[in-house]
């Protein structure tokens, strides 16, 4: 369907596009096997600009939305969810910046990142603090210009492959969700070491480890906002990022439905191509359906984003839950419709189906995005009245 | 360091097809690339432009259309591009297309030039030597690796059938590319930006104050008769077995044919 994309945007469309098929299809199933960083693939998405598309022109970006990283996000999650895992989790990790930096830190991170020169991570959860941010333990203590931080981020993306870290800690247990704080910190910093890379069932290119600091000190100024608004900073930054992942569930549908179809073509069952049973059509036909459906959902809520809308938490959990969801599905029947094919690794459709498992998992769980929209609906019914 | 990459527009298809009855390719419905040899002739320039500083030109001779190609490599990180085109230019074989790249390429100015070891449409592999030769310059072709680059001079490894030649040079130098020497990048969204709006500086025949009985047809030593695909015998025998029992049987063939 035609979505209006502007010049610019077909343009960034296309040149994601041909990275995907020329530098990730060819790779991906080794890196799935391996669980190598795809370090060559992210030198060719900085050479390529991709990193800056989000980042002000003055900060050495390209000055674009929620919409261009939406469209670009597909394109890679066409190919490979683990490297746009990698790519994504680089914006999410740079929102906290890019929304509540200092001019000072901007200058001073923004042109690395949208050069594609340091990766970010971004560190919200731990081993009691997930879906329950105030659930948080890792403590920042202010001490004449430092702060020194302690305590263990869990499932970190990026990890130990990021440079720079932004990451969510109390500063002052006491006010309990107004305690927390942001803070970013940078790889080398004594104190910051990196725990066990997890070994996963799907994005398995993309790299998940632990953070630990252990009396980290960094200097005051790398303070986020200000004390107490770190859970503002975090809640900000996933209604920024979740239409990403929206956008990776459109992108990962996308493929494995294309798989389904080339190979309902080919195969031919009882004298005839299995796509001329209506079952297969019927199955092609749902799954096209709610693939095109999440697509207008994400971009519409990607261009409200970019609208300059102020609250989006309730359209963001919506772009997030239903496109992923339907990426579970799709990629699922797209195994069914390829049958013992589909299940075995000469086909990309089972590493698909593995990796679409996280989208409806990570950045707030999808039963966590039915609370987010849930709550939305409560206090909206309630300001009718 | 002011280099210059040579470009040629060429149909994108493996299997080139001809129209039999005036023995010219087929060009309708088949989509138009850079020559792939002279992708990695610009990701050199680009690689020697990263290494030692400069600026990198990119030139082709062709029709207006050729100006997508031109645009390509802009977006690829190309400084500027020139296009000659003219009338004249039409017809041109290896000798009159070098003659007038090298009249260009004098009235710009290289220390560098750039070109792809041969172009898959024509197969010859003359024009980079050719051009070379009217610029009276020195030229290394077949560059697999670039070793070094210094303000004056430049080490490369020449691929050989049996290995390769390690030749240095003074500049100005004609370096003709083979695919292993580097990874063409892919375009940046910049790079398509500046594309759009780039401006093609185009010149005649006039511009470059070329001789007018060297270029084109007129100008062309040598003249097309007749293209034609070999013909496909089908009558080939391929014998299988141990090596005696293909000796054997060839030695059987070689008897009945009556040739032994």
């Amino acid at each position: 369907m035609d979505y209006f994309l502007s010049e610019e945007q077909v343009m960034i469309r296309d040149l994601a596009r041909q990275i995907a098929e020329e530098k990730i299809v060819p790779v991906r199933a080794e890196l799935d096997e391996t669980g190598e960083f795809p370090w060559d693939i992210m030198k060719v998405l900085a050479q390529s600009d991709l990193f800056g598309l989000f980042i002000p022109e003055e900060y050495g970006g390209l000055g674009k939305g929620c919409l261009e990283l939406s469209i670009a996000v597909e394109e890679l999650s066409r190919a490979c969810l683990g490297v746009s895992t990698t790519f994504a989790a680089n914006a999410l990790g740079t929102y906290p910046l890019l929304l509540f930096g200092t001019d000072e830190q901007k200058k001073k991170y923004l042109p690395d990142i949208a050069a594609g020169k340091r990766l970010v991570a971004f560190g919200l959860t731990e081993a009691n603090a997930g879906s329950d941010a105030g659930g948080t333990q890792t403590t920042a203590r202010l001490e004449g210009n430092e702060y020194i931080i302690n305590g263990t981020k869990q499932w970190i993306t990026n990890g130990g492959e990021a440079e720079v870290y932004t990451i969510i800690a109390i500063t002052d247990r006491s006010k309990g969700p107004r305690g927390a704080s942001a803070f970013v910190v940078e790889k080398g910093t004594p104190g910051f070491t990196f725990g066990k890379k997890e070994n996963k069932m799907g994005i398995r290119a993309s790299a998940t480890t632990e953070l630990i600091f252990d009396n980290c000190r960094i200097p005051r100024d790398n303070i986020i906002g200000k004390e107490g608004m770190g859970f503002v900073v975090a809640m900000k930054t996933l209604d920024s990022s979740r239409t990403g992942v929206g956008a990776q569930g459109v992108g990962v549908a996308q493929g494995a439905f294309e798989e389904a179809v080339k190979f309902a073509k080919q195969r031919v069952q009882f004298g005839h191509p299995v796509i001329t049973f209506q079952a297969v059509q019927h199955m092609l036909a749902d799954m096209a359906t709610s693939i095109e459906a999440s697509r207008a959902l994400v971009y519409a809520v990607a261009r409200f984003i970019d609208s300059g809308a102020k609250d989006v938490s309730k359209e963001s959990a919506m772009s997030k839950l239903f496109a992923t969801d339907v990426a579970m599905k799709v990629t699922t029947d797209a195994v069914q419709v390829m049958g013992g094919s589909g299940y075995m690794k000469e086909y990309p459709v089972e590493k698909m189906m593995r990796d679409a498992k996280i989208l409806q998992i990570y950045e707030g769980t999808n039963q966590i995005q039915r609370n987010v929209i849930g709550q939305a609906l409560i206090k909206e019914f309630t300001k009718k009245k | 360091m002011k280099i210059i990459v040579c470009i040629k527009q060429v149909p994108d298809t493996a299997e080139v097809r001809i129209n039999p009855e005036t023995n010219t390719l087929i060009r309708d419905g088949v989509p138009s690339i850079i020559n792939p040899y002279d992708m990695h002739a610009i990701e050199a320039g680009l690689h020697i432009k990263e290494k030692a500083g400069g600026n990198v030109t990119v030139i082709t001779m062709g029709p207006p259309q050729a100006e997508t190609a031109l645009r390509e490599a802009i977006s690829m990180g190309v400084d500027s591009a020139v296009l000659l085109t003219d009338r004249a230019f039409a017809g041109s074989d290896t000798w009159a297309t070098a003659y007038t790249l090298a009249k260009a390429i004098e009235y710009l100015g290289a220390d560098i030039i750039l070109c792809g070891k041969q172009a898959i449409d024509g197969d010859t592999a003359q024009v980079g030597p050719e051009i070379a030769e009217f610029l009276d310059i020195p030229h290394i072709s077949y560059i697999r690796k670039i070793d070094e680059i210094k303000d004056n001079k430049i080490v490369v490894q020449r691929l050989m059938d049996d290995g390769y030649d390690v030749i240095e040079s003074s500049f100005p130098v004609l370096l003709t590319v083979v695919k292993e020497l580097n990874v063409p990048r892919l375009p940046s969204i910049k790079g398509k930006m500046a594309a759009k709006k780039a401006v093609i500086q185009k010149m005649n025949a006039a511009d470059i104050k070329a001789d007018e009985n060297c270029l084109g047809l007129k100008g062309s030593p040598t003249q097309v008769r007749n293209i034609f695909a070999p013909e496909v015998k089908k009558d080939r025998i391929m014998l299988e077995g141990t090596t005696e029992e293909k000796v054997t049987a060839l030695v059987n063939e070689l008897m009945r044919l009556k040739c032994l």
